[in-house]
């Protein structure tokens, strides 16, 4: 209520209506190009064979079918393992590797962010530099280390390095600045130990925050093993997810257009509800994503 | 740090570290678990690429030694390499400031709209960059007979008389998957330059009005722009590091290596070295190279935020 009254108040200074509308004709424009793909793809999914050949080829489906999602799982049918165990792997390694991360990453921010403990800048210094390399620069010595620590082929593999990714920590420490240091000192008079003002204080207060994480963590891993990091780090066929699963079967020329849109809509849908149901706590989280001058 | 005076004379300030340190010890406690892993993946691997690309590694055999000899290889007797060095340059130097520009802008707009239409088109425009490999429905639509959109499109209104082979002609390869990896771009970056506008002090462009702000460009410069800059620090980071690192797009795009390596990337070429012929010191030795190359650039941009507003 506030807001919008707010907004409207704003509204009123420095504005004027024929650039408001050029605004608004530039949004559309943009809009159109980030959401036209999705409607040709759902469009796509929905195509039976015949449509696919029509040419000139039509934008939106005539007669919708659910001929693509039936083939795709018919293709899965076929081939070595089961579509349910690839599911199954897709999710271990989301929830588990999102878990790992939230937990590690806010234990690791609340001393990083509320107590004065020596050498925290430095590690801080050390998390900010990290997220100015893609991950790819350290692709290879990583693939080094898990088959030195014998994870290979494992689920840890995926796991483990997702549990330290920077930009977790990062988030968590900068919205743990936040929190008022007397009302940890009151916690503190009260007798409680430093564990118990992270899990019952903290932790309830930086909701927003980890709310947030776990759609970028989430997000991350639910897309894992298509890029060539998870395939070298998985290689038996059991242990794959999903995400790499169907970009394999697809690429070996099985199937033409239709299935793969099938196959991306259902990979979309999870993070895209995710982020639905979590969306004021990003932003909220986000807003103190600034670094420090 | 509250002890008496008297009572730290005695120690040195080495005592007093270990003291401070052992009263934080939970404090290390919590700090530990993410850290040890950080330092396994994602410190050592950096220091170890360091320390690798100097040797000839093929993984089987101890690494051996060479010297500088991998990087004079790359930049002297590899054309594949400067073709993949000069790809790169022109995905960062166009795509790049793009995203960068467009995720602020973008941004900046939407805070006008009321918020229910600000949340659904925050979705719209975020969405291609969470939903995974989602932009392989690209390749549909640039598909190189004449059932891919754009061909039949140009061919029904007379534009060209034959389809056109975009992914596979190294003339149109590299703008394509431009035209996807902005496509891709709105995404932490993004999220954050809406959320430092929404958490904006509003009496500051009051104030402005006050003074003498008159339009919304004026007030875009000199109050918006400056009150962001920590939000538009960390969203450079985001966007070059992602800029620089394009290989995904381009290998599902238009397949790996790409024809006359068009469309080959440092990272392309790296996963090349490192996945395929498992000559983990040269691969070692590209990865140095980028990320002294992202370093650099991303010290440079923020150096030029800084000035933003002074």
């Amino acid at each position: 209520m506030k807001l919008t009254l707010r907004l409207r108040r704003e509204k009123k200074v420095n504005r004027s209506v024929p650039v408001d509308l050029l605004v608004f004709a530039f949004l559309a424009c943009v809009g159109a190009f980030m959401g036209v793909p999705f409607v040709f793809m759902v469009s796509t999914a929905l195509k039976p064979l015949d449509e696919m050949f029509l040419f000139p080829p039509t934008f939106i489906v005539r007669t919708p079918t659910l001929d693509n999602f039936y083939d795709l799982f018919l293709i899965f049918a076929n081939s070595w393992v089961p579509l349910s165990r690839y599911l199954f792997n897709t999710f271990f390694v989301s929830f588990l590797g999102t878990a790992g991360h939230v937990i590690l990453a806010s234990m690791a921010a609340y001393p990083l962010a509320k107590l004065k403990i020596p050498g925290r800048n430095v590690l801080f210094t050390l998390v900010v530099l990290s997220l100015m390399f893609a991950s790819q620069v350290t692709s290879i010595p990583n693939y080094l280390t898990v088959s030195w620590l014998g994870l290979l082929n494992t689920y840890w593999a995926l796991i483990f390095p997702a549990f330290a990714t920077s930009l977790g920590l990062f988030l968590m420490k900068q919205f743990m600045e936040q929190i008022p240091d007397s009302l940890l000192e009151a916690a503190k008079i009260d007798g409680a130990n430093e564990y118990r003002i992270f899990w019952q204080i903290v932790m309830p207060i930086v909701r927003p925050a980890w709310l947030t994480l776990i759609i970028f963590s989430f997000k991350g891993l639910w897309g894992t093993g298509s890029g060539s990091q998870g395939a070298s780090y998985i290689y038996s066929e059991q242990l794959k997810t999903m995400d790499y699963a169907f970009s394999q079967i697809l690429s070996g020329g099985f199937v033409r257009s239709g299935p793969m849109a099938a196959a991306a809509l259902i990979m979309m849908t999870v993070p895209i509800a995710i982020f639905i149901f979590t969306q004021s706590n990003v932003i909220q989280t986000m807003s103190t994503s600034g670094m420090k001058d | 740090m509250a002890a008496s005076p008297a009572r730290r004379k005695p120690h040195g300030k080495l005592a007093e570290l270990a003291r401070n340190v052992k009263q934080h010890r939970q404090g290390y406690m919590l700090l530990a678990p993410y850290f040890i892993l950080f330092f396994i993946f994602t410190a050592f691997p950096v220091v170890m690429a360091f320390g690798l690309s100097f040797t000839y590694y093929n993984v089987l055999e101890t690494p051996k030694w060479i010297g500088w000899e991998n990087y004079a290889t790359l930049f002297i007797k590899d054309e594949v390499f400067l073709i993949a060095l000069k790809n790169t340059l022109l995905f960062a130097l166009i795509t790049g400031p793009i995203s960068y520009i467009a995720c602020f802008l973008l941004a900046w707009l939407i805070n006008e709209l009321s918020p229910k239409i600000r949340a659904v088109v925050t979705l719209l425009f975020y969405a291609p960059s969470i939903s995974g490999n989602v932009y392989l429905i690209w390749q549909v639509g640039f598909s190189g007979d004449s059932f891919g959109y754009v061909n039949a499109f140009l061919i029904k209104w007379g534009f060209i008389l034959e389809p056109i082979q975009w992914l596979q002609d190294p003339r149109y390869m590299l703008i394509i998957i431009m035209i996807v990896q902005l496509w891709l771009s709105l995404g932490t970056a993004f999220l954050a330059f809406i959320a430092g506008l929404q958490s904006m002090d509003t009496t500051l462009i009051e104030a402005g009005a006050i003074d003498g702000v008159r339009n919304r460009w004026q007030e875009l410069w000199y109050i918006t722009l400056p009150s962001m800059r920590p939000q538009l620090l960390f969203g450079a980071v985001m966007q070059i590091t992602s800029s620089f690192a394009v290989a995904d797009v381009a290998t599902s795009m238009v397949g790996f290596p790409s024809p006359q390596y068009a469309a080959h990337t440092i990272v392309t070429h790296l996963n090349d070295f490192g996945t395929i012929r498992f000559e983990m010191g040269y691969a070692c030795a590209i990865a140095t190279i980028l990320f002294v190359i992202m370093l650099g650039s991303n010290l440079v941009i923020q150096w030029l935020l800084r000035k933003v507003g002074e």
